[in-house]
């Protein structure tokens, strides 16, 4: 069991003169839902992106299912594709359909046929619920649906782990469940993930262990029930107090 | 001409002479035929020339992107007749001299590459950033990204613009009569002053209208049918 | 290196035609400062009148707009300036040239206004006339200031045209900057009025050049 699929150590990054990861370790296990929160701007997205290198950290180690994707000359697109992504604004590809979003990876950097992508892009989409989407083009879809595609997108290439920021923030309340169900299935399924999000109920259920980010660092983690019902970190209770109004 | 005419008469006759319009239909159907060689020939160097320098721009190297940048501004700065003028009968005192034709083709072709480069940069540009980065977090590389990811969304919204870009830019195959290339204009204009009529005149611009009214029309329909779909 | 200093940036050729030269470029400027705000005002007078919804006027409007969008302006100064005098008629170079100018350029003044006023919500023209606004006070309080900002690079990019079309002037030998530089280069038998003439371009509209590559950058980063 308790094998970790993202192991990170001693991670920092700035933007120019301003620090803004100082210092993070942080492991997650297979299977394991890790659910971060913080205040705005203490360095979630950052630390999500460097993750897979969308950002490029200064210092520290980030192994992936062991290899270490800081490592100068890694086949860094190869390995992108074990760390999906889903973003906060979906960003879908606008001139495809559904299963285009969903195929072009597997088509272009797996090199899969045609047939053989379509097969596997449907069955992504119809495990997250939009079977009969596929040859819809986003703009036809509504938020919810969008991310679930994001999602499906990412599932396709069948990654080791997946990491969410903020999925449900740019969504209409009515649509949050939606996408709350399909990750929650994803968990069942035995999905390692990591969830950056404000949806405290879906952490009180869902997640294995609550991380809380402020200024950069980890400033304190534990179960979820913990954390929100016996919080003892001073700034942990202001956040929590904040965004329970 | 006869001095009795009226006002009339003399328009029919010195504009709409079918006469001598039948007499030099012929040489300006010749220019006809090079107008639109000389215009396709630039279409496809200009565009073509313009994508790669856009492309090239996207992979952001300094030293490179400097020099792309200076040749747009040069070539956009630049009225097009100063350049074949330059080319015609300026590189000849440099010991390479140009066609009439090679001339024209090149220094439009230059003109139309310089704003084809910035319009299809800014619709590269114009592409969010979420688009590169979804891309690049599913593996796809840089290339691929711009190719697949980029390019198609990019393409469509430069069409509009490029297309009347490519419509102004074909019209200057006109300019090519000031070194005596043998266009629809020059054609029209010798056969004016050898006819002593502006019958030849009237024919060159019914050529030109019958050649670009289509052109602009479609322009026109290639506006209304891309307006980017949010 | 010597040869084609001597040939292409000969400094002695270049004083002895610098005044002229310049000469020329007060030319150019003349005829920019004429064609220019003739132009805007025809091309907004054209787009104006479109917005009015009438139907024969419309077309008629865009009969005229595509018509001198598909004549090469070279053909349509070429066509008035020859043509003229078979009519019997002698207009000065001058304003065969400013008519020639004044009808291509107020057609794509005319298509930028166009746009720009189509790119006004119809809730505005609504809110506007709601308040008691008349149909004209709106266009100029309401409609127009919004329509020329939205379309503000068109504008300076048609500008821009505008000035390099003057070059086509020296085709019938107006006194204009490429005119009088070709005319320097035919006397002195070296290419360097010409050159001297194309920097003499640069340096007028490269700024101008810049400007609308900022302003297009803006406008994209903005949406
Ligand atoms: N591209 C960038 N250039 C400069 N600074 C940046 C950049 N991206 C993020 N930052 C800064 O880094 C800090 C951390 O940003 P990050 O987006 O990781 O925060 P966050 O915890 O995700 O916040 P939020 O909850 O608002 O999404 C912020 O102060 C932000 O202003
Ligand atoms: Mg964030």
């Amino acid at each position: 069991m308790s094998k970790a699929i993202l192991d990170i150590a001693a991670l920092h990054k700035s933007y120019g003169a301003t620090p803004v990861l100082k210092g993070i370790d942080m492991a997650v296990n297979e299977n394991e839902l890790v659910f971060i929160i913080g205040p705005s701007g203490s360095g979630k997205s950052t630390l999500l992106r460097c993750c897979n290198r969308l950002e490029e950290p200064e210092s520290g180690s980030i192994l992936v299912d062991g290899t270490d994707i800081l490592r100068p000359g890694v086949d860094l697109n190869r390995l992108r594709q074990k760390i999906g992504m889903v973003f906060q604004s979906f960003n879908l590809y606008p001139h495809m359909t559904a299963l285009g979003n969903v195929t072009l990876a597997l088509r272009k950097v797996q090199g899969m046929e045609k047939e053989a992508a379509e097969e596997k892009g449907r069955a992504a989409l119809a495990r997250v619920g939009l079977a009969e989407k596929v040859n819809a083009y986003p703009n036809e879809l509504s938020g919810g649906q969008q991310q679930r595609v994001g999602i499906a997108r990412s599932l396709a290439l069948e990654p080791r782990i997946v990491l969410f920021d903020e999925p449900t923030s740019a969504l209409d309340p009515e649509l949050v469940g939606g996408v709350l169900k399909v990750m929650r299935e994803l968990k069942e399924s035995g999905m390692t993930m990591v969830v950056v999000s404000h949806e405290m109920a879906f952490a009180r259920a869902a997640a294995d262990r609550v991380i809380f980010m402020d200024k950069g660092v980890i400033a304190d983690q534990g179960a979820p029930e913990d954390m929100f019902g016996n919080p003892k970190h001073e700034r942990l209770r202001e956040f929590l107090s904040r965004i329970q109004h | 001409m006869n001095p009795a005419m009226s006002g009339w008469d003399r328009f029919v006759f010195s504009f709409f002479n079918l006469d001598i319009a039948r007499q030099y239909l012929p040489a300006i159907a010749k220019g006809f035929v090079t107008t639109v060689y000389l215009a396709l020939a630039v279409i496809v160097a200009g565009v073509l020339l313009g994508l790669t320098l856009a492309l090239l721009r996207s992979f952001r190297v300094k030293v490179a992107n400097f020099f792309i940048i200076m040749f747009a501004d040069i070539m956009r700065a630049l009225p097009p007749l100063v350049l074949i003028i330059l080319l015609f009968f300026a590189l000849p005192y440099a010991g390479a001299s140009l066609s009439a034709f090679a001339a024209t083709w090149v220094a439009l072709s230059l003109v139309l590459a310089a704003f084809a480069e910035e319009i299809f940069w800014a619709g590269i540009v114009a592409v969010p950033r979420g688009q590169w980065e979804a891309a690049r977090s599913t593996g796809l590389s840089r290339a691929q990204t711009l190719a697949f990811v980029v390019l198609p969304q990019a393409v469509r919204m430069t069409i509009p613009p490029l297309t009347n870009r490519v419509i102004s830019i074909t019209k200057g195959t006109a300019l090519g009569s000031v070194v005596a290339l043998s266009e629809i204009l020059n054609q029209a204009s010798s056969s004016a002053s050898q006819a002593g009529n502006a019958t030849p005149m009237t024919v060159g611009a019914l050529a030109y209208l019958l050649l670009f009214i289509p052109v602009v029309i479609f322009g026109r329909w290639v506006e209304t049918r891309f307006v980017w779909k949010k | 290196m010597d040869a084609i200093l001597q040939n292409f940036f000969n400094m002695e050729i270049a004083s002895k035609a610098g005044v002229f030269l310049l000469k020329g470029l007060g030319m150019t400027l003349l005829l920019s400062a004429i064609v220019i705000p003739l132009g805007l005002l025809g091309g907004l007078a054209v787009a104006v009148l479109g917005s009015l919804k009438k139907k024969w006027l419309s077309v008629l409007l865009i009969v005229y707009v595509d018509f001198f969008r598909a004549f090469p302006p070279l053909v349509l100064l070429i066509f008035i300036y020859f043509g003229t005098p078979f009519l019997g008629l002698d207009i000065p170079k001058l304003l065969a040239v400013a008519i020639g100018f004044f009808l291509n350029t107020s057609s794509y003044y005319g298509e930028v206004f166009r746009a720009g006023i189509e790119s006004i919500p119809k809730g505005q023209f609504e809110a506007a006339r709601s308040t008691g606004l008349s149909g004209s006070q709106t266009l100029r309080f309401v409609i127009l200031p919004q329509a020329v900002r939205n379309v503000l690079p068109d504008l300076i990019s048609n500008t821009l045209e505008v000035i390099k079309l003057t070059s086509l002037a020296s085709v019938v030998a107006l006194p204009e900057l490429l005119n009088n530089a070709r005319q320097a280069q035919a006397l002195t038998y070296n290419p360097t009025p010409i050159v001297l003439a194309a920097l003499m371009y640069l340096v007028l509209l490269w700024p101008l050049v810049r400007l609308l590559s900022r302003l297009e950058h803006k406008s994209i980063s903005m949406h």
